[in-house]
């Protein structure tokens, strides 16, 4: 017997039906009566953000940190949908579920140009998974538990569902999950056995093999990470990963070559570009990954794993390309190693060893030391010491400070490393570790950050102390845009075009005004007894630490230049020089 | 259950709908169709039937047919709105000119033995449709028609064996010797 309820208490139900237990967003006229419906419960709990791309990062955030779980967001038609505009296509790039539900004008002044209306499943076609328009009430609940279904299947990613405000007032017959099975979407998780095989064989006879994963790892949950470590293991080949999937793989792991790309380590990129045998396991040859793509790993045969079939031969052609969730591929390549009894080529691996180790003896990671300034990487390593004990979670903004942080923060687990891969989002960071702090009350939540990033969500400081969730923002301030500043000196002659960060504010003052806590340290003989006033300040903190201005970011592969043309941190030349003209119409 | 209380207006009183077939030229170039589709779901129209091709190669010109229903102010807003999109040239309501003549193809794939292979031919003839393959137990029949005779030769097709159909859409003009 179906219980007959109005649209705004569907949503409600089907919120709790799907086990959701935190709600970011903001009301408004459109979504009034969901609002009503959410006033008369409380099992779940709405987290008021300030803005709504802020409650997008947010449930981002909150999703990341801790498997299986889809983050919800509940916005108001008009600007509180194209506000989400930006937190949708972040979540898109980097394949995170979330169900975001915006409100609508009634369905007969859809197309007037109403107040507060606006096109939102045309606008979000694009920088969403799929999205749902729902004109009749009869739809709603299948909506609803389809678009839960549809975020956490498959590849993950958002999806929007725009519910008039008429069709919130209406009464309906509800249903329940279980009584919702999509009728089409049955995404692939169990690899081609045979390709498995071959798989298996290839990675057996290497000479020279590397692991190279992905977020796909992460977003296949703790039991995926767990696999490639046995893997990883049972051959002892050296194993890399992307932005996206640091903490799958142990840094402290003598088989982990660090982060690759871009800014990846020398030994990273090099084996990259040197193996026999490259697998790559939910990362999807990224350009910030591959450099340039002719002189990508030119000698090696490629097995790719992921859960997207357009993700397989879409920037590099690969010899065996198997479709499935990573879990459930890696389960299977354990488990053939094991009963082929695959061995491994002892001799070829001892002398590809010592090559990595080679490289690895570069010291990429390396910079100059300072006893009068703050170095940014000194300041992640200290914060990385000082907190490591704590299992933290880290999130980032975008820019120098997410690189150091990649680089000089080392990760143990998945699910503790939150930052905005794909499409680079300053403002990711704060409310990112809203969320994440909001399903981790106890755990400590950082985020690693720059001046001018964090000023993009700043607001966000007050949703923080509203919730009493002690995040701490520790803030790289070079008081320039850095990674912009970077990239002026390389290619632009040092004409530093509007990257200074002017007339910033003093973020003690500013945390304290916002009803927080602020820090400001310059002196790197004070930065351990500032990093633990920070830890032990139960509440949100701004740590303005003071760093060196015009810092690199090294190593990097710059624009145009392939995995083995990297700048190391020792180089001494000209910078202005190293990228030509060619590379420089690059990004 | 009492009104429930909201800032917009109430819906107005509902009106007679009527079936327009509009021909649209347009620049042929990328993203058009996408302009074109995306107006008429995000202002919560509908199409019935949306037919592409270009016709003036060396302009760059394509003709595109779109039938749709509304009601009088409806169909006004969507000729608005369609004129208003850049690289629309013009929009004609079809069906404001007169009876247009309007015409698809169908072609209709039936499987079949015995007596249904023969009334399926048989049927076939009567409607004029040309038959484009054959084999043994198979017919692929091409029909070209208005919509209603269309309509009628596929249900009757259902009875002797029909496993597939493709459809173009509607193709229009108006009569006469005016030119749009």
């Amino acid at each position: 017997m179906s219980e007959m309820m109005t649209g705004a208490e569907m949503v409600v139900r089907a919120l709790q039906d799907q086990g959701v237990e935190h709600l970011f967003g903001y009301p408004g006229g459109a979504v009034l009566p969901i609002y009503d419906a959410i006033f008369q419960q409380d099992k779940v709990k709405h987290v008021l953000v300030r803005h709504e791309q802020g409650a997008v990062h947010a449930a981002e955030g909150y999703a990341r940190s801790g498997p299986g779980k889809v983050g919800c967001v509940l916005v108001t038609s008009g600007p509180g949908a194209t506000n989400a505009v930006t937190g949708l296509t972040d979540a898109l790039l980097d394949s995170i579920p979330l169900v975001v539900i915006t409100g609508q004008v009634p369905t007969h002044l859809i197309g007037s140009d109403a107040f507060q209306e606006c096109d939102t499943v045309g606008i979000t076609r694009s920088c969403t998974k799929h999205n749902y328009l729902v004109k009749s009430i009869h739809d709603l609940p299948r909506v609803l538990h389809e678009a839960f279904y549809v975020a956490a299947n498959g590849r993950p990613g958002p999806v929007v569902i725009d519910i008039p405000k008429d069709i919130q007032f209406a009464t309906g017959a509800y249903s329940r999950p279980r009584d919702n099975q999509h009728k089409t979407y049955r995404p692939v998780v169990k690899g081609d056995i045979g390709k498995i095989k071959a798989a298996v064989d290839l990675i057996a006879g290497a000479k020279k093999p590397v692991f190279y994963t992905g977020g796909g790892v992460i977003n296949a949950g703790p039991h995926a990470a767990a696999l490639l470590r046995e893997l990883a293991r049972l051959t002892g080949y050296p194993v890399t990963s992307t932005l996206m999937g640091l903490g799958a793989f142990p840094a402290d792991d003598k088989q982990w070559l660090g982060m690759l790309g871009m800014h990846g380590t020398y030994e990273a990129n090099l084996a990259m570009h040197d193996c026999d045998v490259m697998v790559a396991i939910g990362a999807r040859f990224d350009d910030r990954i591959t450099g340039r793509i002719d002189a990508f790993s030119p000698r090696s045969k490629k097995i790719h794993i992921d859960i997207d079939p357009s993700s397989i031969n879409k920037n590099v052609k690969v010899d065996i390309g198997i479709v499935g969730d990573c879990a459930h591929v890696l389960e299977d390549m354990v488990r053939l190693w094991r009963e082929t009894g695959a061995q491994v080529d002892k001799t070829a691996l001892a002398t590809w060893w010592t090559q990595i180790e080679g490289w690895r003896g570069r010291k990429s990671l390396a910079y100059k030391r300072s006893d009068t300034v703050i170095k940014p990487q000194y300041a992640v390593e200290r914060l990385y010491q000082l907190t490591k004990d704590r299992d933290p979670f880290i999130t980032t903004e975008v820019g120098q400070h997410q690189m150091w942080a990649a680089q000089h923060f080392h990760f143990q687990e998945p699910n503790r490393w939150m930052t905005s891969g794909g499409l680079g989002t300053m403002g990711y960071g704060l409310p990112a570790a809203i969320g994440v702090q909001m399903k981790h009350p106890k755990s400590l939540v950082i985020d690693i950050a720059g001046e001018a990033s964090i000023l993009m969500n700043m607001q966000e400081m007050s949703t923080a102390v509203q919730y009493r969730l002690p995040v701490k923002i520790f803030i790289l301030n070079n008081e320039y845009m850095g990674m912009v500043r970077q990239w002026q000196e390389l290619l632009h002659g040092g004409r530093y075009s509007e990257s200074y960060s002017q007339s910033l504010p003093d973020f003690v003052k500013l945390a304290e005004a916002y009803g927080g806590h602020g820090i400001r340290c310059e002196d790197p003989a004070k930065l351990d007894d500032a990093i633990m006033e920070m830890i032990d300040t139960p509440k949100p903190v701004i740590f303005d630490c003071i760093v060196a201005k015009e810092e690199n970011c090294f190593p990097m592969i710059p624009s145009g230049k392939a995995h083995n043309e990297m700048i190391l941190p020792d180089f001494e030349g000209d910078t202005g020089q190293i990228i030509d003209a060619k590379g420089k119409q690059l990004v | 259950m009492s009104q429930p209380a909201t800032h917009y207006p109430k819906a107005p009183k509902s009106q007679p709908s009527a079936r327009h077939t509009l021909a649209v030229i347009v620049d042929n170039e990328p993203g058009v169709l996408a302009r074109i589709a995306g107006l008429f779901s995000g202002r919560g129209y509908n199409i019935e039937s949306l037919t592409v091709s270009e016709t003036e190669h060396e302009k760059h010109l394509s003709r595109i047919t779109v039938v749709t229903s509304g009601t009088a102010s409806v169909i006004d807003q969507i000729k608005a709105h369609l004129d208003r999109l850049v690289p629309v040239h013009r929009v004609v309501d079809l069906t404001e000119q007169g009876e247009a003549l309007e015409r698809e193809l169908a072609l209709v794939k039936v499987v079949g033995k015995g007596e249904y292979r023969v009334e399926a031919m048989r049927l076939a003839s009567a409607f004029g449709a040309r038959t484009l393959d054959a084999s043994l137990t198979s017919f692929v029949f091409e029909l070209t028609g208005s919509t209603e005779e269309i309509e009628r030769f596929i249900k009757l097709m259902t009875a002797v064996g029909l496993t597939e159909v493709s459809r173009t859409g509607i193709a229009a003009m108006s009569r006469g010797p005016e030119a749009m």
